[in-house]
């Protein structure tokens, strides 16, 4: 069971956006509890990930605001808002090619061990220290999420489910306080998809509150405590999964299938 | 190739330190060690600029004029007003750094092409300068007077003496580069050159770690300059021109931009190409730089350091 | 001799720089025939000139062709290197991106600088003026008859492109390229060899620049870079990828340095352009006619 606070650790506000003359998202505003797991179905095209990259500082919106913590975040860079404590994963995986399995996580930590250009060049005692803070603690997240014994294979060698969890293995890394999954289950057979469910409960589990737009229905009805639905960029409900589940517009929209 | 060897280093090092030696025993070789310390020089840019290439994956075309800025920093600051070459140097390295902030913050915004193009513009209006500015400069008959080095009444007057002095810089600076790569700082640069979308989103500042590299990439250039300048104890503007620059990226071509043996092996294969193999056929000199860089563009995109790879490789197959 | 007043040599270093600029618009227009179809930029764009003015020469002063006959078979010599570059230089890349085709690119202008090296020495050569030397005298400006030559070959060179471009199938198919190189090659049009023909017409509009301004400003092996760069900067200041763009663009950008060599220094002559230029890669990268839209869908 998780607890969810009183507060809201990410308030979407009125958000717009245009690109050319296509509106992808309309006036769309929610909130997200912190440590509550929200869901964002809708069918292709609705402008979730539109909003997940909105969210995660890829551009900023036409207008509205996107508030985190309580302080507005909708026009700082990408990197400045992995600082501030989110994190996300990508629809079509994005890991790190060139390096390991271990090597991916270890740079997930960069937004919280930072060590200076000067001392790692010169690989002074406290450069190696925090060297070894890194690799201990992306070996322990690589534990916690059952890739350990992998840890020097090349990130591309593993298999595409075992890719999806390395890469929110890697966003585990900075610490961050709200994760953003695109898509975890996303190309994923069933054991890889219960694999994937468990991981994010027992992320939330831990006290991080996670966002996630998926299709598959078994799941977000499965984990999600509340969920968003969007069609053309617009919210056309919001609520409880069972809620969601008999609300005629969404059936309407999007036809209830997935599994 | 990710994990530096120490072995490797360790191996090299002797053969540096035996080289002249060899060379003294051996007469029709007895030049080499000059020539070494030109391949050691050029190391020094190219480590940099492997750095900036291979990891950061930015171009530069324009690199001789950091060279240059170091070059002609520390020959007007020591020869006209007599400072002291060491801290000249320093000196050097800060402009050049200050100057590499500058270009660098709005270029590398650009992409491929663009970045490519300013930093060619950037490299021939530096050498317009070098030419024009003849009450500091010389112009193009250049400067001379230029004082050798020594360190506490040691002299570095002879070939022996300055060889030695300039590969204690090139290890320096290997090991340097060696431990920024298998750093956290090395990480990111891997991440922008894996996936810039990836690693903005765990929080690496892509603009500020492409500048950093540039700027690093900058300074040891500036080094090498003012190493230069003081062994030749002249210089003129010819030396810092567009073909300079496009002879560093034959050099990183050819040994290789993924890693930074490539860096040693490009700079030196080339050095000998230039100074020695190539001595008696000067015509020829630009055409064969020509070919080289396309017949490695072509046939060995990974240059000649890469080449263990694509034969492991070939083995698996 | 009248006198020559500030205006009078302003008007001079306008009609130079219209002249200059002229040449600069051929090549940047050169640039863009290939960028459109290819989104590569050549940087051997440049030696296409230098080879034009040198085997021009070749053909006048050596096999003492008339001029009228050694202008297009410098042409056709010219255009056939602009294939071999495609051919021996671009194709053969196996993993094309973006750091390999610019290290191509150079590897071969600088294997074209040396070749021409080898064959043609070191030393400038000139040509005769089509029309004489008889300058004429206009506002106290004294125009040599060659600078309405060059700016008269970009006047045609433009007009017979739009018609190319605009009026024929192959020039339609090359535009279609351009726009949309996997829909082009789904209804039938080779890529390959529209790529081919973008590098043998930026090969000849070249050629056409180096033989109109050998005998103003005579020819030497590694004029090539410079030109390459000042012709990019043109390209850009128009909005890559533009023709009208790279025709305003050259002229401003020749204007802008004659001007400037001019009125402020002419040892500096040749950083007006390259300056010009790092202010619209920094400031306004899509240049004059360009906008951002264009660019930021670009491949590269």
């Amino acid at each position: 069971m998780n607890f969810i606070g009183e507060d809201n650790i990410l308030e979407v506000n009125r958000v717009n956006m245009a690109f050319g003359g296509l509106m992808a998202l309309s006036y769309l505003s929610f909130k997200v509890k912190r440590g509550m797991i929200k869901a964002v179905i809708g069918p292709n095209g609705a402008g979730k990930t539109t909003l997940f990259n909105i969210i995660t500082g890829s551009f900023p919106p036409t207008e509205g605001s996107i508030i985190f913590k309580g302080m507005p975040v909708e026009r700082l860079k990408a990197h400045k808002i992995a600082h501030r404590g989110i994190s996300r994963t990508f629809q079509t995986v994005e890991l790190f090619d060139n390096m390991t399995v271990l090597e991916n996580v270890m740079l997930g930590c960069h937004t919280c061990i930072r060590t200076s250009f000067l001392a790692s060049g010169l690989r002074l005692p406290m450069a190696r220290k925090k060297e070894a803070q890194i690799r201990e603690k992306a070996m322990k997240i690589l534990k916690f999420i059952g890739l350990a014994d992998k840890f020097k294979d090349p990130a591309d060698s593993l298999p595409l489910g075992e890719q999806k969890i390395l890469e929110i293995g890697r966003a585990l890394a900075g610490d961050p306080e709200l994760i953003c999954l695109d898509e975890p289950a996303a190309g994923l057979n069933e054991t890889e998809t219960y694999v994937a469910s468990s991981l994010i409960r027992a992320i939330n589990a831990k006290g991080i509150t996670v966002l996630l737009v998926e299709h598959d229905m078994k799941v977000i009805m499965n984990i999600s405590d509340e969920i968003v639905v969007l069609n053309y960029g617009q919210k056309i409900a919001e609520g409880s999964p069972r809620e969601i589940q008999n609300n005629a517009r969404v059936i309407e929209a999007y036809l209830g299938s997935g599994s | 190739m990710l994990r530096i060897g120490k072995l490797p280093i360790a191996v090299f090092a002797l053969f540096i330190i035996a080289f002249p030696w060899i060379a003294h025993k051996i007469p029709p070789i007895e030049n080499y060690t000059d020539i070494m310390i030109f391949a050691g020089i050029y190391c020094l840019i190219t480590l940099g600029l492997s750095l900036l290439m291979g990891y950061a994956g930015q171009i530069s075309i324009g690199h001789a004029a950091f060279y240059g800025i170091g070059a002609y920093t520390s020959a007007i600051l020591t020869a006209n007003y007599g400072f002291n070459p060491w801290l000249c140097m320093f000196f050097g390295m800060i402009v050049t750094a200050a100057v590499a902030v500058l270009v660098g913050a709005p270029s590398l915004k650009l992409r491929g092409h663009y970045l490519a193009m300013a930093t060619l513009a950037f490299g021939i209006i530096v050498y317009i300068v070098f030419n024009e500015e003849t009450a500091w400069t010389g112009g193009p008959d250049g400067m001379t007077g230029i004082p050798g080095l020594s360190l506490l009444g040691f002299a570095f007057d002879s070939v022996d003496r300055y060889y030695y002095l300039v590969w204690i810089f090139v290890f320096a600076a290997f090991i340097f580069t060696a431990n920024l790569i298998q750093s956290d700082t090395g990480r990111a640069l891997r991440a922008i050159h894996a996936s810039e979308t990836a690693a903005g989103a765990m929080g690496v500042d892509i603009s500020g770690h492409k500048l950093l590299v540039f700027v690093y990439s900058a300074v040891l250039a500036s080094l090498a300059g003012s190493l230069y300048a003081h062994y030749l104890n002249f210089i003129n503007p010819s030396t810092f021109d567009l073909f300079f620059s496009i002879k560093l990226l034959i050099m990183i071509a050819l040994g290789g931009m993924y890693n930074l043996w490539g860096a040693i092996i490009g700079a030196g294969l080339i050095t000998f190409l230039s100074y020695e193999w190539l001595h008696y056929f000067e015509e020829f000199e630009v055409i064969v730089y020509g070919a080289i860089l396309l017949l490695v563009t072509i046939f060995l995109p990974k240059g000649l350091a890469g080449t263990p790879e694509i034969v492991k490789t070939w083995f698996r197959k | 001799m009248e006198k020559i007043t500030l205006a009078g040599q302003i008007f001079q270093y306008l009609i130079t720089g219209l002249t200059v600029g002229s040449i600069y618009a051929m090549v940047a227009v050169g640039f863009n025939i290939i960028y459109n179809v290819t989104e590569i930029i050549n940087f051997a764009q440049g030696e296409f000139v230098m080879l034009g003015g040198l085997i021009m020469v070749f053909f006048y002063a050596v096999v003492k062709l008339p001029l009228v006959v050694a202008f297009p078979a410098t042409v056709l010599l010219v255009t056939l290197v602009g294939i071999l570059l495609d051919r021996l230089a671009i194709r053969p890349i196996r993993q094309p991106t973006v750091l390999t085709l610019i290290i191509a690119t150079i590897a071969a202008s600088i294997l074209i600088k040396g070749a021409a090296m080898l064959i043609w020495g070191k030393d400038p050569y000139d040509l005769p003026a089509f029309s004489g030397r008889n300058a004429i005298t206009v506002f106290g400006a004294v125009i040599q008859p060659q600078y309405f030559w060059v700016i008269g070959f970009l006047i045609i060179v433009v007009i017979a492109l739009s018609i190319f471009f605009d009026r024929t199938i192959v020039g339609k198919a090359m535009s279609a390229c351009a726009d949309n190189p996997d829909a082009a090659s789904l209804v039938g049009i080779n890529v390959q060899q529209m790529i081919l023909l973008s590098f043998a017409l930026s090969a000849a509009i070249g050629a056409v620049a180096g033989i109109t301004v050998t005998p103003i400003s005579l020819m030497e092996y590694d004029r090539g870079a410079m030109l390459a760069v000042k012709g990019f900067g043109a390209a850009i200041l128009g909005g890559l990828g533009s023709f009208p763009g790279a025709v305003l663009g050259g002229l401003i950008m020749g204007t802008i340095e004659s001007m400037g060599a001019g009125l402020i220094s002419s040892g500096y002559k040749d950083a007006f352009a390259l300056i010009v230029l790092l202010v619209v890669l920094f400031f306004k990268p899509s240049g004059i006619m360009g906008s951002i839209e264009i660019s930021r869908i670009k491949r590269f």
